[in-house]
């Protein structure tokens, strides 16, 4: 065997690209955290709508290294991710080779059956992608290292430079179980690095690996060409293919690859000899299939003594009949999401009330000491109100994706698919569509991106249609300032609090509408397809602290840049519109109060206000407002909350920032914070408070129900890949808002 | 050895069985790839509260499935569980 085998010796290069692959719940990802830290970035494929992470490093080789002065060491440090090495001298001893790391999305075979295993398919199996790696490194769960071997065995046939990293080695010894890993990596022919990535054990002893020269699998780990002897030569003929795996993928996926779009020449001769053939490409799968494992238990026999044959009932199995048990476990499930709701609402309060005192104050300092002009409003009533009003919400969403991280992290995420799976599938999802509509609380947008593990056409297709209902965190600041608004401090019963209370049930009415939504879909859409549940019960396992800050770190940088650049910019349009008017309507106004009667009936605070209201009305902003609000008069809405309503399709969150811009504009004075600004509004024509009940509820419905964000619209047409379903999603989702809305207004005003 | 032939959705919790053979041949492929091979052992570790989907032990992990997708795995239950 390693006389046949060929190497590929990297070292001479300067930038690599590696590509991680692995089964779901393999630790692929932490591995990818492990190696590249906070330097990752998220991309797309091209073509397809899954996200792409990519994360450098630079690594230095260690071996053969002379003894270097301190000068040269230094240079080492400080030269940049492309610095090219001029002295060729120093090439063996002194090298830096940028390795750019790609953490494909999990697959458990090289089938492309969802758009998660497509990708990965469409990466490894061709050589012209962009993305084809130069070392493909396979993370396989040493705990499980028979079915993760699969996927294992289909790569090494590929003929590829691999490293198979066996991850969890600590759970492996911890069982008592020992994995010979020099016999193995004989019998696969391929390098196996053995590490725990949850405790950072290994991971030098990989990147150095990455850095020596690699075998090259040259022997077939199944014979493929016996399945399909004539099919594969007459396919390797038209396509320079590296392998018989290769053309054997073709023959049974060709429909699914790319490739053959930019070579119609390829393909149409392609098309007719496998129009011409008999074969059955699903028999042709099952036979490989089987013939791998049939091979892969040989190889676990060989190389894994197990301490003991009879397993002893494990720590998982005794959780298990607790978290999964009838009564414990779904009381459990409601618990944690309660106690998830209630933190996030008391524990956020602190650093949000510390943040919103903060630019209350920079507002003042600014105000007091930059000269008072156009310039001076801009920075106070535009830019610091737009800021404050997004980083205000940052520990509310740092805190839920902590939740979302470790339910996921810990394996019981699963779990509550698997008793929810029977409920689900009754208004036409599936248990996995738990997962989306639970992170649909977080942001519809990586809820809706979750969906692509979903097999289902139909299940993924409503449970897309229906994840915006659930309660987003950016409707959290509109009904956390609306509960502030309308719904009395205190407690009811000693201990549950009236606005978490009311805030529970926001999110309840949430997921009715969606689960009523779904029900409604499922009746009108048809499919003949055949729906799966068919997934992994991950073994618990203790939450990782680093997964954890990754997960908030990338989410609320998400937020910051991405909602926030929206936010920002419709906050300072938004300031434009309402401090500019056609005209010279804003000076007509201030003449006006520019009397000796005037000032002598109103004092000069009263004054200023008065004039602010006016020129406000009269503004750009006022004119938008104005001619919707006959439209949203029967809601109990005015013309102000016509224009937040108008401002925030751009997202839901700029509700807020357009109340704050409106009400410090409107209003003289800025030390007020924006709730007693709107608690202060009077209605003009009942004399009473603008947000009374009936108003501050109707308005929680209206946000509770209505496709307010531009974003989730835009995620909707590149998932379904047709406008049909985001314009059904605007349609349907806006008209429930309305009548709901008005329902709700007629009823309590 | 004496044996009975059932699907997989018939087995009570804790028993094995090894698998035969699959009636659905594109549900076959995905249980396939997930280790479901013929000639493996099977034992179902637990059913969901609400009786389904089904959790079973296989190549050494846990594995969930519906028991519509069960059903399509016939099995022959081990002497031991008759």
């Amino acid at each position: 065997m390693e006389a046949n085998q060929s190497f590929v010796n990297f070292s001479e290069k300067t930038s690599l690209k590696v590509a991680l692959v692995g089964n779901p719940n393999s630790g692929k990802s932490t591995l990818f955290n492990a190696l590249t830290g906070l330097n990752q970035k998220t991309g797309n494929f091209p073509g397809v709508t899954v996200d792409k992470k990519s994360g450098f490093a630079k690594l230095n080789r260690t071996e053969n290294q002379e003894p270097r002065d301190k000068n040269q060491e230094s240079r080492t440090k400080n030269e940049g991710p492309r610095a090219e090495i001029s002295d060729k001298s120093q090439l063996s001893t002194n090298r830096t080779i940028t390795v750019e790391f790609t953490d494909l999305p999990g697959t458990y075979s090289l089938y492309p059956k969802s758009l998660d295993e497509r990708v990965a398919f469409e990466v490894l199996c061709d050589p012209n992608n962009e993305n084809h790696p130069d070392v493909t490194i396979i993370v396989a769960d040493a705990s499980n290292l028979k079915r993760n071997l699969f996927l294992v065995s289909q790569i090494i046939d590929l003929k590829m430079p691999v490293i198979l990293v066996l991850n969890m080695m600590d759970l492996v010894e911890k069982e008592g179980d020992v994995i010979d890993s020099i016999r193995l990596s004989e019998k696969l022919g391929v390098k196996v690095v053995g590490l725990s990535a949850r405790n950072k054990e290994g991971i030098e002893t990989l990147k150095q690996a990455l850095l020596q020269p690699l075998p090259v699998p040259q022997y077939d780990f199944i014979d493929i060409k016996k399945l399909a002897p004539e099919l594969i030569e007459k396919i390797a003929a038209i396509v320079k293919v590296n392998s018989d795996f290769a053309a054997f993928q073709i023959i049974n996926n060709f429909s699914e690859i790319n490739y053959f779009d930019k070579h119609p020449d390829k393909k149409e001769k392609i098309a007719a000899i496998l129009n011409a053939s008999t074969v059955d490409s699903n028999k042709l799968q099952s036979q490989e299939t089987v013939e791998r494992y049939k091979v892969i238990n040989r190889i676990v026999e060989e190389c894994i003594t197990h301490k003991s044959a009879i397993k002893t009932e494990s720590f998982s199995h005794k959780l298990d009949s607790i978290l999964t048990h009838r009564i414990w476990g779904y009381s459990i499930f409601l618990v944690i999401l309660f106690f998830i709701f209630q933190t996030i609402f008391f524990l956020a309060a602190y650093p949000m009330q510390w943040i919103e005192t903060l630019f209350v104050s920079f507002s003042n300092i600014a105000t007091q000491t930059l000269p008072p002009g156009e310039f001076t409003n801009l920075l106070v009533n535009g830019i610091l109100a737009g800021l404050s009003g997004i980083i205000v919400f940052v520990p509310q969403i740092a805190l839920l994706f902590a939740f979302i991280a470790i339910l996921e992290d810990t394996g019981y995420m699963a779990r509550v698919s698997f008793i929810m799976d029977k409920l689900m599938r009754k208004f036409g999802l599936n248990g996995r569509s738990v997962i989306p509509l639970v992170s649909g609380v977080a942001c519809a947008i990586p809820a809706i991106m979750s969906t692509r593990t979903m097999s289902s056409w139909k299940e993924r297709m409503i449970t897309i249609m229906v994840t915006p209902l659930m309660s987003c965190s950016a409707r959290l600041p509109v009904y956390t300032l609306l509960i502030a608004l309308v719904v009395p401090e205190g407690k009811s019963l000693g201990i549950f609090n009236y606005q978490g209370l009311i805030l529970m049930a926001l999110y309840l009415i949430g997921f009715i509408a969606a689960m009523m939504a779904a029900l409604v879909m499922k009746w009108i859409l048809r499919s003949r397809e055949k729906s799966y549940f068919i997934m992994e019960l991950p073994v618990y396992r203790s939450p990782q602290w680093r997964t954890v800050g990754l997960t908030i770190y990338d989410k609320v940088k998400s937020f910051l840049f991405d909602a926030g650049k929206i936010i920002l910019a419709v906050s300072v349009i938004l300031w434009f519109l309402s401090s500019h008017a056609p005209g010279n309507r804003l000076e007509v106004i201030e003449k006006k109060y520019d009397s000796p009667e005037m000032t002598k009936m109103y004092n000069e605070a009263d004054l200023q206000a008065k004039i602010s209201s006016e020129q406000l009305e009269a503004s750009y902003a006022g004119i938008l407002g104005k001619s919707i609000e006959p439209a949203i008069a029967p809601l109990g809405f005015d013309w102000k909350i016509g224009i937040a309503l108008v401002t925030s399709f751009a997202a839901r969150e700029v509700f807020v920032g357009t109340m704050a811009t409106i009400y410090s504009v409107g209003n003289a004075d800025n030390t007020q914070t924006l709730r007693e600004k709107m608690q202060a509004e009077v209605n003009t024509v009942t004399g009473k408070p603008q947000f009374s009940v009936a108003v501050g509820f109707s308005l929680m419905i209206f946000y509770a129900f209505a496709m307010q964000c531009m974003s989730t619209l835009a995620i909707v047409y590149r998932e379904t890949k047709h406008w049909k379903w985001p314009v059904i999603q605007f349609l349907f989702m806006s008209a429930l808002a309305y009548i709901s809305s008005f329902v709700v207004y007629q009823l309590l005003k | 050895m004496k044996t009975m032939s059932k699907n997989l959705a018939q087995l009570e919790i804790g028993q094995s069985a090894i698998i035969n053979s699959f009636t659905d041949k594109h549900m076959a492929l995905k249980l396939l790839e997930m280790g479901c091979t013929p000639g493996e052992v099977v034992q179902l570790d637990r059913i969901a509260p609400m009786g389904d989907p089904i959790a079973i032990r296989v190549s050494g992990y846990l594995l969930s499935l519906r028991k519509a997708e069960a059903s399509t795995i016939l099995v022959s239950l081990l002497a031991a569980n008759i």
